[in-house]
């Protein structure tokens, strides 16, 4: 289907009244790099985060965990911890039975292990007490009886082992440990390898990371005297956590209010329903006493949901001139312990391979499978970096062997605009020839590519992703996304949104579409934001859908309140309401611009001619999709495009990697606040290439975490990062707000395969398993010395 | 848990605090004085979010004993707009400005332990280069930004009090 253009005659860029009163672009507000509605509170130290909160005899709460990677759990022994003075109330499996899961489908979640235990760190008590020390105590005092079960730990030997299975299918044993399978063809793909003039297959892997985000998992429970629940939760996603906790609590959600208070960081790692909150919740209605839980930084490596592991086979034919013919994949997914999105993540790394270059012939072959591991999840770029990372090496291989330039043959195979993919994914906007073209101004692509002195070189690399998707996770026909605005008397507008801020700025985008519509100062505008109790519904902060959706919706909302003002002022006038403008902080006469009166005077004026003033917007997305078993997982209202250049240097004593530069071009669709795009770009970019580089999230042959600190996990620091470009790159989506597009997770993509491109330019070897760690890269490049060695030896 | 009582002097007031001995100084600043700007990131001195300044110098304020601050100046990021408008100036520190007009704080978690960093940085030399700034921030880990907006808000720190000395020549 076509895309819908909903900016009509009153987009500004259109509106000649707007371009005449507002800058040359018809914008006043937008497009201008406005500082964030919480900038202040958060350097001053007044923002609130979830750990900030402390209430009057307020009990602190702590797991006990399993230490044991796969066990039946025979008995649990409370008795001493109860027993311990201080401590209010211990919680098992028991007391909160019931199953849960972010997925519908996947509901393979306990609060507290039921049971049996299916990874070390699987939470299996919780105890609260009147202190951190005293609840830190008492977990030590509670009795654990396991019985061993045999534990896997690599993904291989977990398919291979049907029994145990770490998630009992009684009606389907067969399924052993497989989480899910995707098998999905798209034309004729043995067809096209048939006759290929070059065909490249490799393999590939990814070695699992996690989000890291500075700030700890928290929540806070309380619940009032008449059994209402109130949980304040370092959670992306307030609506899925309210509905939850009313399925595992037992309690009508109409009982129960989430706020997400400001977050320190998120990343896909605080979008399940999580243990923590349950406990917190469930301990809250036990004692009568407000409960905090509080993660240590070990327990959230455990906590986990991070990116997960793959194993990447893949082929790709073309011909000649370049020109792709097919591409034919086969992945296997290390899950980790549950699904939580396992079953989104099993069909993303497939379905979101389909831009920016025209595939004719397409098929994947993911399995997931269950581990006795911390469980994976969403992070940063869900389900399809990993395939990206081998995509991309794949192309720059292609362009090796036929002898072109990797931007060449980029472009050759460009998708365009308008169109749809081979898996019935629609198209709309589609910057990506900028990009590539920014990308190769800016590294000065022609004079240094294949120039530089041996040891340093450039990479390229492109991608796609989602700008929000059309899968709300739970199936119903309401609004994805609804805004309410209420008028004060004083000239104020507040927006209520259940948009989740989680510093992507979110709240000062809806800030600045409210003044933009109504012609205001953004400081008159205020946000209360992601309240289950205050806010209309917004399904929250993943799959990068909230400045799409969320800031479609305060658009029609703003513009369903300017229309009422509008027409109050007119009949004030008595004149047509097409002469009235609101710009400026006033409003007035097109024709006669000394008629005008303050918008705090227009509010009055409205409410004294109309009602109470206020109105509401919403957004939903339109039937997208392919007609196909998963054919909607993927498909999104409109989608953003990215290419990185990556300079590199390779110290061939050492096999370290430095990133002299990466430049990111990304197309946004429009950049709102270009400030808070580059800002994504360039942390996206950071994300990816320290991934690649330093980081590493695994077990131990016992299932232990291998580094559970940030020391460990080798957060990069200021000294690590390289230099970071943003080119911004804007296509206008035709059903974007202002035709704006994601720029949050996108940018992240091209970074870890432009890297390994750019270091094939350096030195002549290919990496293709991550991470790039000296000790790893090294032995790459004494192993290509050997073959090279041997080759020669042999002529 | 023995608990005695301390004297502090955080952020230019003189504060009795009763706390176990074992206490840090940053529980003592959270869960005690209600000063919550501070942040736990990992509870072990790898991420600076702790980060507030004792007479004038960086310190984790989670490896440091309460009692150890005793007689020491302690500021923490509370306390920078209150000194800077104590100082005649108007708004907030010019770092703080900074950092909001560049857009260094996405979630803003590290921040205030970034922002003390600077400022202990800018207190101690007012110009110094991109790699001394860099340095200088290398023991706070930000997970948002990729720290480009962060050196640039330093650079624009430095640039706007540059301006302002009266011998700060042109800029």
């Amino acid at each position: 289907m076509g895309a819908r253009d909903q900016h009509g005659v009153d987009a500004p860029w259109v509106d000649p009244a707007r371009s005449s009163t507002n800058g040359a672009d018809g914008f006043a507000v937008v497009g201008r790099r406005n500082r964030k509605i919480d900038g202040l509170s958060k350097a001053t130290g007044a923002a609130v985060y979830a750990d900030d909160i402390a209430l009057p005899g307020m009990l602190h709460a702590k797991f006990v965990r399993s230490t044991k990677a796969h066990a039946r759990i025979v008995s649990i022994d409370t008795s001493a911890a109860l027993a311990l003075p201080g401590v209010h109330a211990v919680i098992t499996g028991k007391d909160l039975p019931i199953n849960y899961g972010v997925i519908p489908w996947t509901p393979d979640e306990h609060a507290l292990a039921l049971e049996k235990v299916r990874f070390i760190g699987d939470e299996v008590a919780a105890v609260a007490a009147i202190d951190e020390e005293t609840a830190n105590r008492a977990i030590k005092l509670v009795k654990v009886e396991y019985e061993d079960l045999p534990a896997f730990l690599d993904p291989e030997e977990a398919l291979a082992n049907p029994t145990p299975q770490i998630h009992a299918t009684p009606k389907k044993p067969e399924r052993g440990n497989v989480s899910k399978h995707v098998l999905l063809e798209f034309g004729d793909v043995d067809g096209a390898f048939e006759g290929a003039a070059a065909v490249v297959a490799g393999e590939y892997s990814f070695h699992g990371t996690t989000h890291a985000a500075i700030e700890p998992h928290c929540a806070v429970a309380q619940c009032s005297p008449d059994g209402n629940l109130t949980l304040w939760s370092s959670t992306q996603i307030t609506h899925y956590v309210h509905r939850a906790l009313a399925h595992v609590l037992e309690l009508p959600p109409a009982r129960i209010r989430v706020i997400q208070p400001c977050i320190g960081g998120a990343f896909g790692g605080k979008s399940d329903p999580f243990g923590f909150e349950f406990c917190a919740a469930k301990l809250a209605q036990i004692t009568g006493r407000p409960v905090k839980m509080l993660l240590t930084r070990e327990e959230v490596f455990y906590l986990h949901r991070g990116r997960h592991p793959m194993q990447l086979a893949y082929r790709t034919a073309a011909d000649a001139d370049g020109k792709l013919r097919g591409v034919d994949a086969k992945i296997l997914i290390d899950g980790g312990a549950y699904s939580s999105f396992g079953l989104v993540t099993t069909y993303y790394s497939g379905q979101l391979l389909g831009g920016p270059v025209h595939l004719p012939t397409y098929r994947f072959d993911s399995t997931r499978v269950f581990t006795n591991k911390p469980p994976c999840g969403p992070k940063r770029g869900h389900g399809s970096v990993q395939p990206r990372f081998a995509f991309e090496i794949q192309l720059d291989e292609l362009a090796h062997e036929l002898d072109l330039d990797p931007i060449e043959l980029r472009r050759r195979n460009f998708q365009g605009e308008h169109v749809e993919t081979v898996n019935g994914q629609r198209i709309t906007s589609n910057g990506f020839l900028a990009c590539l073209d920014e990308v190769e101004r800016a590294s000065g692509w022609k004079e240094r590519r294949g120039k530089l002195p041996h040891g340093r070189g450039l990479g390229v690399a492109g991608s796609m992703y989602i700008s929000g998707t059309n899968y709300p996770i739970y199936p119903n026909d309401m609004p994805q996304a609804g805004i309410q605005l209420k008028v004060d008397r004083s000239g104020l507008v507040t927006a209520f949104t259940g948009g989740n801020d989680i510093g992507q700025g979110s709240s000062s985008v809806v800030r600045d579409l409210v003044a933009e519509e109504l012609g205001m100062d953004p400081a008159d505008v205020r946000v209360v934001a992601s309240d289950t109790d205050l806010c209309p519904v917004d399904l929250g902060a993943y799959s990068s859908r909230v400045t799409f959706m969320v800031g479609n919706a305060t658009i029609d909302a703003a513009r369903a309140l300017r229309r009422r003002i509008v027409d109050a002022i007119a009949a004030e006038w008595e004149i047509d309401a097409r002469r009235i403008f609101m710009g400026g902080g006033t409003v007035f006469d097109l024709e006669d611009r000394d008629r005008l009166v303050t918008t705090r005077e227009a509010f009055q004026i409205a409410e004294a001619r109309l009602d109470t003033l206020g109105s509401t917007g919403s957004y939903n997305t339109p039937t997208l999709g392919g007609d196909y078993r998963g054919g909607t997982i993927g498909a999104s209202p409109a989608y953003s495009f990215t290419a990185h250049a990556v300079e590199v240097s390779v110290d061939e004593e050492t096999g370290r990697l430095t990133v002299e530069n990466c430049w990111i071009a990304h197309d946004c669709g429009r950049a709102l606040n270009p400030m808070l795009v580059a800002g994504q770009m360039e942390g996206s970019a950071y994300m990816g290439l320290a991934e690649a580089l330093f980081e590493v999230h695994d077990v131990n042959r016992f299932g232990l975490h291998s580094g559970p600190s940030l020391l460990d996990y080798r957060m990069a620091t200021t000294v690590d990062t390289p230099e970071l470009h943003a080119l911004i790159v804007e296509s206008l989506d035709p059903e974007g707000p202002y035709g704006a597009k994601e720029a949050g997770e996108g940018p992240l993509h091209p970074a870890l395969p432009a890297l390994s491109n750019a270091v094939f330019d350096a030195v002549g070897v290919r990496l293709r398993h991550l991470p790039f760690t000296p000790g790893n890269v090294l032995r790459e490049l004494r192993a290509a010395r050997a073959t090279s060695q041997r080759e020669r030896a042999s002529c | 848990m023995a608990s005695s009582i301390v004297e502090l002097k955080v952020n230019g007031d003189t504060v009795e605090v009763a706390a176990p001995d074992h206490f840090t100084l940053l529980e003592v600043l959270r869960y005690r004085l209600g000063l919550t700007g501070s942040k736990q990131g990992c509870d072990k001195g790898d991420c600076g979010a702790c980060t507030v300044l004792v007479d004038g110098e960086p310190v984790l304020a989670c490896l440091t004993l309460a009692r150890l601050a005793v007689g020491h100046e302690v500021t923490t990021i509370e306390g920078l707009m209150p000194a800077h408008l104590r100082a005649g100036g108007t708004g907030a520190d010019p770092v703080q400005e900074a950092f909001d007009r560049c857009g260094a704080l996405q979630c803003g978690f590290c921040q205030p332990g970034m922002m003390l960093s600077a400022r202990a940085l800018l207190d101690r030399e007012p110009n110094p280069s991109r790699a001394a700034i860099k340095g200088a921030l290398s023991g706070n880990l930000c997970r948002c930004t990729g720290y480009t907006q962060i050196i640039e808000a330093v650079e624009t720190a430095i640039a706007a009090s540059t301006e302002r000395a009266p011998d700060g020549g042109s800029r």
